[in-house]
């Protein structure tokens, strides 16, 4: 699914919205989300995940062709990290496997 | 940490002021977006939005982990999880560059 589709199916599930108040609203989600990591926020979001930046510092990395050492200046990344309802829902859906306790899973989930 | 936590009040609210729907519709419609991308998601189809990033699911096999505080050795069931990657356009922002976002 890309932007338009979900704009679309935003759309058909609500006929009171035209198509521009729509695209509006999924474009302002992601405007939002976006500015908030830029200033170094983190985005939480219930059930669905939380989106953060972490940094990474500065390194001497090499060019894998010739070896050569090269300097990687800091820079920072965004990070997601699944929720727990939809970590569990993405796990239900597959051939029903609900027999793991969700507490053992949460304790060695954590290790990676 | 001094950031501070943008959550769903907030895009509900910015739906309120930029789009001028009432604050209950802005509010069910950020959980209605969501909803679509993880309705999406569950389904095993990949979620791809322009300039923000992707989401994908991928299948893990299952393999021995260990309990790493007593070391016992745990079985991991195969399961699915959520990957994102995200755009350059994002990537880009965060490291303070192209901010006025050209898209």
């Amino acid at each position: 699914m890309i932007k338009s589709e979900l704009v679309a199916r935003v759309a058909a599930r609500n006929p009171s919205l035209n198509h521009r108040e729509a695209e509006r609203i999924v474009a302002t989600i992601f405007d939002e989300i976006v500015a908030a990591l830029a200033r170094g926020d983190r985005v939480e979001l219930r059930g669905f995940g939380a989106f953060s930046v972490k940094r990474r510092p500065s390194r001497v990395g090499r060019n894998p062709r010739t070896g050569d050492a090269v300097a990687v200046s800091q820079k920072s990344v965004p990070y997601f990290k699944t929720g727990k309802e939809l970590r569990e829902r993405l796990n239900a859906t597959q051939s029903g496997v609900q027999a793991a306790p969700p507490m053992e899973s949460a304790a060695t989930g954590s290790s990676d | 940490m001094t950031g501070r936590t943008l959550t769903r009040a907030q895009l509900s609210e910015s739906i309120y002021q930029q789009v001028g729907l009432s604050r209950n519709d802005s509010a069910e419609l950020v959980e209605l977006v969501l909803a679509e991308i993880a309705d999406t998601l569950c389904k095993g189809e990949m979620v791809k939005i322009s300039s923000f990033g992707s989401f994908q699911v991928r299948s893990k096999g299952g393999r021995v982990g260990r309990n790493p505080k007593t070391g016992q050795e745990v079985p991991i069931q195969p399961r699915r999880v959520l990957v994102f990657r995200a755009s350059h356009v994002l990537k880009d922002r965060i490291n303070g560059g192209s901010g006025g976002g050209g898209a």
